[in-house]
């Protein structure tokens, strides 16, 4: 009997997930068992190459270091272990703040109406013309040296007003609904009204903008930071491909450097779209295949 | 302006002019609020990286003056906006004295141009790809591009980037890796130089349509699919009329009204995206002069780049958003024409 199966047990949604998780598992395990003194600068031989590879020197892999050294002797499996969790830390705590922002003032724009409404409105509408980018830039350029979970903090100012307009588009129409009218008639708080009432009927959605969000943050922080902004002294992808880019590695062929960050991070994008895809197949029956 | 609604427009402009300030506010504030002098830092970095500066009083001068130490508070604000306006950002550090206006004009054409050159194609080969993939009469083979589009779209520009880099410029050698003119060839309206332009421009239009084409694919496909059911499509395949032209007039036509919105909202991530491109690329946009910027924190560059890409979003949001209503005849009604 398909048509009562969960529409949440699709494959998309576990591929996705499971991709995401695997590089949480990859920063977990990695810490346990790898040596992460070897992401100081200077712990392994210059620019060696993965195993089974070998460098313009003719030097060979070793099994010290899998995958390979960068150019001022780090070994890049430690450089990543404590690098890909840090990016997908950036980006699910941004997403999560500018998340609930855009929850409260959503319901708020949507709720209320009148003034509020309008000035919420025209600052999400103006606000989403800014690449978060560019500001940040300047915020980091001014501040200087930042640490991660301020870097997401910052980016959660920008990330607010997709989920805010979302929000706001949907309550206006749900306010109107039966169920809601009903609700109001038998008395039931705004509070209520708003968060048992409104708030389930939101979560695909709630779901496909924050995951929409995540991926958005981590393509600004990976940009800042291959700008050479964002944390200066803790290991991060973009950092990593910023070094790798300014060392020449393109040139001198050591595409693990910048390589290996690279498909972690698109690695990364593909398991978050593959989520998206999920959900929208949640929140839109149409989607769903016939079978 | 005859065709587009007097309220729509006057709403369009207000936006626009609200983004301007705030972008504008928002530079200004930020390093005010910084814990550190910048203006310290700067020289400071500057000593450290020269050995010695030369004219250091006069930059950091000019550096107090940018930052406003000396006005009130108010006093500055003013000043600052009445430059703003006219793209007076003073003087860069880095290349003490030229006029930060000065390199922007200088760094801009190349910004527009690839800009321009990208999006163009993209909505050409996305909009087309997706009436495809979704059009009945196609060919099946267009249909694998699916999922192909998809993968692409997820992936930020910069690594599309650095992989065709490598590939295509360091690996197969077909393409200059960096620069967007050849070093040996002089700058001006000659065949040799805006053959070196398209050479060197290719990849990095490339890297950016590869990421972006997928979403006015995937977006035309979805909407396709929704006009396809509509009654007006039934009828005019019961009239008789050609396929072809059912899916340009009745098909395409429909669909891609709601795909100008949602670019709308894109221009932002793209901007943001070929910034990022060009500094890969070193590329003598504004990425690369943001980036050197950077390096040589040379605020107020940083400063003014941030600005002027800004306004630049924020007006090409602005024209889409008035293109819209002549794609669209419904929206005309909307406004109160007298």
């Amino acid at each position: 009997m398909r048509r009562f199966e969960s529409p949440w047990m699709n494959p998309k949604l576990f591929c996705g997930a499971g991709l995401l998780l695997a590089i949480v598992a990859l920063g977990i395990i990695g810490r346990l068992f790898w040596n992460l003194d070897l992401a100081y600068t200077g712990a392994a031989p210059l620019k060696l190459p993965p195993v089974g590879f070998e460098n313009l020197r003719g030097q060979e892999g070793a099994w010290t270091y899998p995958i390979g050294t960068d150019g001022s002797g780090r070994d890049l499996l430690a450089l990543i272990v404590i690098g890909a969790p840090n990016s997908l830390f950036v980006g699910l705590l941004a997403s999560l703040i500018g998340m609930s922002l855009g929850i409260f003032l959503g319901f708020s724009a949507g709720f209320i109406g009148g003034r509020t409404d309008d000035i919420i409105r025209v600052l999400s509408d103006v606000m989403i013309t800014i690449p978060p980018l560019l500001i940040l830039v300047v915020v980091q350029s001014a501040w200087g040296d930042v640490s991660l979970t301020m870097m997401a903090l910052l980016i959660a100012g920008f990330v607010w007003q997709s989920p805010t307009r979302l929000i706001r588009a949907q309550v206006l129409s749900m306010k109107q609904s039966g169920y809601v009218q009903m609700a109001r008639l038998s008395g039931a708080s705004t509070m209520h009204i708003m968060f048992r009432e409104m708030l389930p009927n939101l979560v695909p959605y709630l779901f496909g903008s924050f995951i929409a969000n995540v991926t958005t943050s981590i393509v600004t922080a990976v940009g800042l930071e291959v700008l050479g902004l964002g944390p200066q002294r803790i290991p991060t992808l973009g950092r990593t491909i910023y070094e790798a880019i300014n060392a020449g590695a393109l040139i001198q062929n050591l595409w693990w450097w910048w390589g290996i960050p690279t498909l972690l991070l698109g690695l990364m994008f593909i398991g978050l779209l593959l989520i998206n895809l999920g959900l929208d197949e949640v929140s839109n029956p149409r989607l769903r295949k016939l079978q | 302006m005859g065709r587009i609604p007097r309220s729509y427009l006057l709403n369009r402009v207000v936006t626009l002019l609200i983004t301007v300030w705030i972008a504008a506010t928002l530079i200004w504030i930020i390093p005010r609020l910084s814990p550190v002098d910048p203006a310290d830092i700067m020289l400071g970095r500057m000593a450290a990286g020269a050995g010695a500066v030369e004219n250091a009083d006069q930059i950091l001068a000019q550096l107090r003056e940018n930052f406003g130490l000396n006005d009130p508070l108010v006093v500055q604000y003013v000043k600052y906006i009445r430059n703003v306006v006219t793209f007076d950002f003073g003087l860069s550090t880095a290349t003490f004295p030229t006029q930060v206006s000065t390199l922007i004009a200088r760094a801009l054409p190349w910004t527009v141009g690839l800009m321009l050159l990208s999006v163009i194609i993209t909505f050409f080969i996305g909009n087309a790809l997706g009436a495809l993939m979704a059009w009945d009469r196609s060919p099946k083979l267009v249909r694998v591009a699916i999922p192909v589009a998809m993968v692409f779209t997820s992936i930020p520009p910069i690594l599309s980037g650095l992989l065709l880099m490598w590939l295509l410029a360091a690996k197969l050698r077909w393409f200059p890796l960096t620069g967007a003119y050849g070093l040996t060839v002089e700058p001006g309206w000659t065949w040799g130089f805006v053959q070196s332009v398209i050479h060197h421009g290719f990849l990095p239009a490339l890297s950016i349509v590869i990421v972006t084409f997928g979403f006015w694919a995937l977006g035309m496909r979805g909407l396709m699919i929704t006009v396809q059911g509509e009654d007006y499509v039934t009828l005019a395949k019961a009239k008789g009329l050609r396929p072809r032209y059912i899916l340009y007039r009745y098909m395409i036509r429909n669909a891609i009204l709601p795909q100008i919105t949602a670019f709308a909202l894109k221009i932002g991530l793209l901007v943001a995206g070929q910034v990022l491109v060009e500094r890969i690329f070193a590329y003598n946009g504004m990425g690369k002069l943001l980036y050197d910027a950077i390096l040589d924190q040379d605020f107020p560059v940083i400063q003014g780049v941030s600005f002027v890409i800004i306004l630049m979003t924020a007006v090409s949001v602005f024209l889409v958003d008035l293109v819209y209503p002549f794609v669209d005849p419904r929206i005309r009604h909307d406004g109160v024409e007298t």
